[in-house]
């Protein structure tokens, strides 16, 4: 039955109907992805260039005034947006390099052949079944000064852990770490599938001890995976809200108002959206340098396979 | 013994199996290694044991020095009160509404266009291609400005469907399709072709049955994704009446020391559905998650 596309071909849904042409059909299915792409994503993302040049009226209903360039500049150049930049790298080293860590450390540990392993690796896997908020509660309640484990063993520095000004956001950061811990096992593990065992048996029949494997063997050959997820983690970083506002509200002394949350306490309690769209070109470029350089290093790590 | 080892990203070649030769160790090491890795076990599943724990305690009992680690004489009626009074039970049915548009909207875009990419052939296709991975670059916290004038002026402020809409489609979701469409046998489309299949009927009969474990990864993926989201239901929410679990725990996170076992009982009933699910679909997690971190 090979009929010709201008017969009446038994595929289309409905009888008697022309055959789409191939581009048609082509377009058709890209249709809804781009309806929304374009909806929710490249108009409000283009609309930010847009807003960005008009201030925000001290209460809304009255009319934005057009400031040009001049809110780009303020925003920017403003110590509440370096305030904030800085929380959110300071936020990043903090979180991603000791969650790469550990992912690794539980990957390597949990890559022997053991009796009953895979129960470990479950149990370390296990927070991706959490989530952000999930972590927040939890943690919150165990540094709760009143009803809290931490202020038990002993951790009770005055004011509270989350109202402290240098225990706040190493606090938040440690929710963090924990509920990514999963994610990180698993790249981790996926990473570590891919290192050829022989070369790990080589080294131990070299005399090499675990230690010196792990470090001179198995860290090596998982460096793209590590570059890799210290970009997307980075990236992750940068988005970081829902901990803030379950744990610390940006508090305390502003010592954890990292860049997403600055957006949207700008755009929801400040109503400026001015204001909240230069904040979110900053983030778009800060994203977009964390992706080129994690494409440069794809590029490096396709050399390194050839 | 190793069923649950992670397997490889990408749908094909099976990881190769390492045999090591088995020598024989000294039994202490053994013993170390298990130990080592029981610790480790414990500290990282100690935040969800003591969640369950207090979850079942009287509320005074869990500001009791020194802290129950045990509940003795359980309090069942806890999760009734977070079900109910706490509108647990409300939260999850949200949640389980907006979860299963999003992962179903997901799906059936990503199968449309990863065909299309795949299988058709039309002009601008390298173009539109690009466009759909630039869709990757833009996080999704850098829209909401906008995206939330959008969602009231289109009147589904505070609907299941501004909670859904925006992430109906992913770049993402079309690309890893648009993979695991490529790797089907240009023979298979041959053939189907001198059976008389269109595109339309070898999509859906040849096509998204060869790609399962792709689509099942995504399916997972985005289900993990949509069901942990904090900000968007936040944003567009008003009140309880649309508010999913996650928000439902902020709500219970503000709850006086009295009422502090249900905050912990919610928190176990908005983890457990995604237990389950991982549980169950752990294969298609793990292809999802290390083919999915590339979305970053």
């Amino acid at each position: 039955m090979t009929a010709p596309p201008t017969t009446d071909a038994p595929v289309t849904p409905g009888p008697r109907r022309r055959r789409l042409p191939d581009w048609g059909l082509g377009y058709l299915f890209l249709l809804p992805a781009l309806v929304i792409f374009g909806v929710f994503i490249f108009f409000p993302f283009a609309k930010n260039f847009e807003l960005a040049l008009y201030r925000s009226p001290p209460f809304p209903g009255l009319p934005r005034t057009y400031v040009g360039f001049r809110q780009i500049t303020d925003v920017l150049g403003s110590g509440d947006f370096r305030h904030s930049l800085w929380t959110t790298v300071l936020f990043g080293l903090l979180t991603v390099p000791t969650g790469i860590a550990l992912g690794l450390v539980l990957a390597v540990l949990a890559n022997q052949r053991l009796r009953g392993v895979a129960i470990y690796r479950t149990i370390f896997a296990s927070t991706v079944a959490t989530s952000v908020a999930v972590a927040s509660v939890i943690f919150g309640t165990l540094m709760n000064p009143q009803v809290g484990l931490l202020p038990w063993v002993g951790i009770n520095p005055s004011p509270a852990i989350l109202d402290n000004p240098s225990w706040a956001l190493p606090a938040v950061a440690i929710a963090t770490v924990w509920q990514n811990l999963g994610l990180s096992f698993i790249l981790m593990s996926a990473g570590l599938q891919a290192v050829p065992g022989d070369v790990l048996e080589a080294a131990e029949i070299d005399g090499a001890g675990p230690v010196t494997r792990f470090w001179r063997v198995t860290v090596p050959l998982l460096s793209p995976t590590i570059f890799f997820a210290v970009v997307v983690g980075s990236i992750f970083a940068f988005q970081t809200f829902g901990q803030i506002d379950l744990l610390t509200r940006g508090g305390p002394q502003n010592k954890t108002n990292v860049l997403t949350y600055f957006i949207v306490t700008q755009l929801r309690e400040h109503q400026n959206p001015g204001t909240a769209a230069v904040l979110s070109i900053a983030l778009f470029l800060i994203t977009l340098l964390l992706t080129l350089a994690q494409l440069r290093l794809l590029e490096r790590r396709v050399h390194y396979a050839r | 013994m190793t069923a649950g080892a992670p397997s490889i990203a990408v749908p094909g070649p099976a990881p190769a199996i390492v045999t090591r030769p088995r020598r024989s160790r000294p039994g202490l090491r053994l013993v170390g290694r298990y130990l080592l890795l029981s610790v480790l076990a414990l500290v990282v599943i100690f935040p969800i044991y003591i969640t369950v724990v207090n979850s079942l305690l009287p509320a005074p009992q869990i500001a009791a020095r020194p802290p129950k680690f045990f509940p003795s004489s359980p309090i069942w009626s806890t999760y009734d009160k977070a079900w109910s009074n706490g509108h647990f039970g409300h939260y999850l049915f949200n949640s389980a509404v907006v979860t299963t548009i999003i992962v179903v909207g997901q799906l059936l875009t990503a199968i449309l266009a990863g065909y299309a990419f795949a299988f058709l052939k039309f002009p601008f296709k390298r173009t539109l291609f690009v466009i759909f991975l630039a869709t990757l670059m833009i996080p999704f916290e850098v829209t909401i400005v906008q995206n939330l004038t959008t969602v009231v002026d289109l009147g589904l402020y505070d609907t299941y469907a501004g909670l859904a809409l925006p992430f109906l489609a992913t770049g993402f979701g079309a690309f890893l399709l648009r993979q695991a469409f490529l790797g089907i046998p240009r023979d298979l489309e041959d053939a189907a072709a001198l059976d008389g299949y269109g595109h339309w009927r070898f999509l859906w009969r040849v096509a998204v049955p060869l790609a399962r474990p792709a689509i099942g990864a995504l399916g997972v993926f985005a289900f993990l994704t949509a069901w942990n989201q904090y900000l968007w239901p936040l944003l567009v929410t008003k009140d309880d009446r649309l508010r999913t679990v996650q928000i439902g725990l902020r709500q219970l996170r503000s709850a006086s020391i009295e009422q502090v076992n249900v905050t912990f009982a919610g928190v176990v009933i908005a983890v457990i559905p995604l237990a389950i699910l991982l549980i169950v679909f752990q294969k298609q997690l793990i292809r999802g998650l290390t083919a999915g971190a590339i979305k970053g």
